[in-house]
């Protein structure tokens, strides 16, 4: 027969535990708001951004001449995945879906005989990849908008494959993270930033008819975009954080959610548990008091 | 002047101003522009400066812009400001601060691409300088 004090001891734990969840899912919620407040406050800037990067690259494809980071190195044989995961963890499967999906594109690329460089944003990703693949990773951030994500902090990261791609280290930049689509849902997203793909954003953002009104530069087309190019590659930084950032917050507060339900089926069973052994306790104690005393 | 323009202004954290004015004056790098209704459309680069907002001929607002980019269409004008900050509210004290500090930084820097670098900052912070002198003189 079980003990009964372990018993209350163990329903104790759990119950604390479910404390410690239904905590954690509230502070989850109230994160994911903020985040989603800020991943609303930052696409107005980048559907302008999208719409005149749509006209300028229209007006400079024709001249066949674009700068580099929109026609690429001429080869793809250097690739550079950005992989945005969470420093912490108990967020579900996020960090695993990743993971898993970076995994794969690694051994893709790899057995195209492909270069392969990572750079890692957030420690989980960098943990889990750095033993197979540690020697892959040029770059690792960390604490990355741990308290608010600021543009700053994305632009640190653009900045660095900026760098990078200056001095021909690689010549195809992908960014795989996290995309939000609801609190319980989060796709696993591959998106290429450099060569710039116009063509994709063009379709999405610049469907209206002021794209195709024709516009003055100042000053000329080329300059224009040689400074809005490496902006750009900012924004879409920032916006795969801030998704990344909402997704995590998302994912985390479901599985406080599931955590903390799963703890109350528990107590509910050890507590059934519990009352069965107390009643056969006290069973016992009569029958031996019973039979006790019939035979005085 | 019945003719509105709808002036926007965006940093990349989020939709700052959105208002229909008369007329605003952007800082382009090519020289400063002004914008109505009707303009022709345009792209252009924007340097480190003020933004005036007019209505009905008399500023209303002035903007410090620390670079970006503007587009002009008919009935619009967007800004897509690096930092925006109201002139009103830059602290003359802790720019010339700022100023100092970035001019240690560039005896410290090493290469030129750190040295171009601050001195960027520089510019933005002098040009900063110069915004709050325009109002209070």
């Amino acid at each position: 027969m079980p003990n009964l004090k372990d018993l209350k001891n163990r329903i104790a734990s759990v119950q604390s535990t479910r404390k410690i969840t239904s905590a954690m899912k509230m502070v989850a919620a109230s994160k994911l708001r903020r985040a989603q407040e800020q991943a609303e406050a930052g696409r107005p800037y980048a559907e302008r951004m999208g719409r005149m990067l749509a006209s300028l690259a229209a007006n400079v494809q024709d001249s066949g001449n674009g700068p580099k980071l929109m026609s690429g190195t001429g080869s793809d044989q250097v690739h550079l995945l950005v992989i945005i995961s969470s420093d912490r963890g108990l967020c579900g499967a996020f960090n695993g879906a990743i993971v898993r999906e970076s995994r794969r594109q690694i051994q893709r690329l790899q057995s195209e005989g492909k270069t392969v460089k990572l750079l890692t944003v957030g420690r989980k990703a960098r943990d889990q990849l750095r033993r197979e693949y540690g020697s892959l990773i040029v770059e690792t951030y960390e604490d990355v908008g741990r308290r608010k994500l600021s543009f700053a902090d994305a632009d640190v990261v653009a900045q660095k494959v900026l760098a990078m791609y200056d001095a021909g280290e690689f010549d195809v930049c992908s960014v795989i993270f996290n995309k939000f689509k609801s609190a319980i849902s989060q796709i696993v997203t591959v998106q290429q930033l450099v060569p710039f793909a116009v063509e994709a954003q063009a379709d999405e953002e610049a469907a209206g008819a002021e794209a195709k009104a024709i516009y003055e530069f100042e000053p000329d087309e080329e300059q224009i975009l040689a400074e809005l190019l490496p902006r750009n590659l900012s924004i879409q930084v920032y916006r795969a954080l801030l998704e990344s950032a909402a997704s995590e917050q998302g994912a985390r507060m479901t599985a406080m959610d599931n955590a903390t339900r799963n703890a109350g089926d528990m107590i509910n069973k050890l507590t059934i548990t519990y009352n069965r052994t107390r009643q056969a306790y006290i069973t016992k104690e009569l029958i031996e008091i019973i039979s006790g005393a019939e035979a005085v | 002047m019945a003719d509105k323009v709808e002036f926007e202004l965006v940093s990349p954290e989020k939709l700052l101003t959105s208002q229909p004015v008369d007329m605003v004056v952007v800082p382009g790098s090519e020289g400063d522009f002004g914008v109505l209704a009707g303009h022709s459309p345009m792209i252009s680069t924007v340097r480190p400066g003020v933004i005036d907002v007019y209505e009905a001929d008399r500023v209303v607002d002035r903007v410090f812009v620390a670079g970006g980019f503007a587009e002009v269409t008919e009935t619009r004008c967007t800004v897509l400001a690096e930092e925006a900050i109201a002139v009103a509210e830059i602290d003359r004290g802790k720019v010339e601060q700022q100023i100092r500090d970035l001019g240690e930084d560039l005896e410290d820097a090493k290469s030129d691409d750190e040295k171009a670098r601050v001195e960027a900052k520089i510019a933005v912070a002098r040009a900063k300088l110069d915004a709050t002198g325009a109002t209070t003189h």
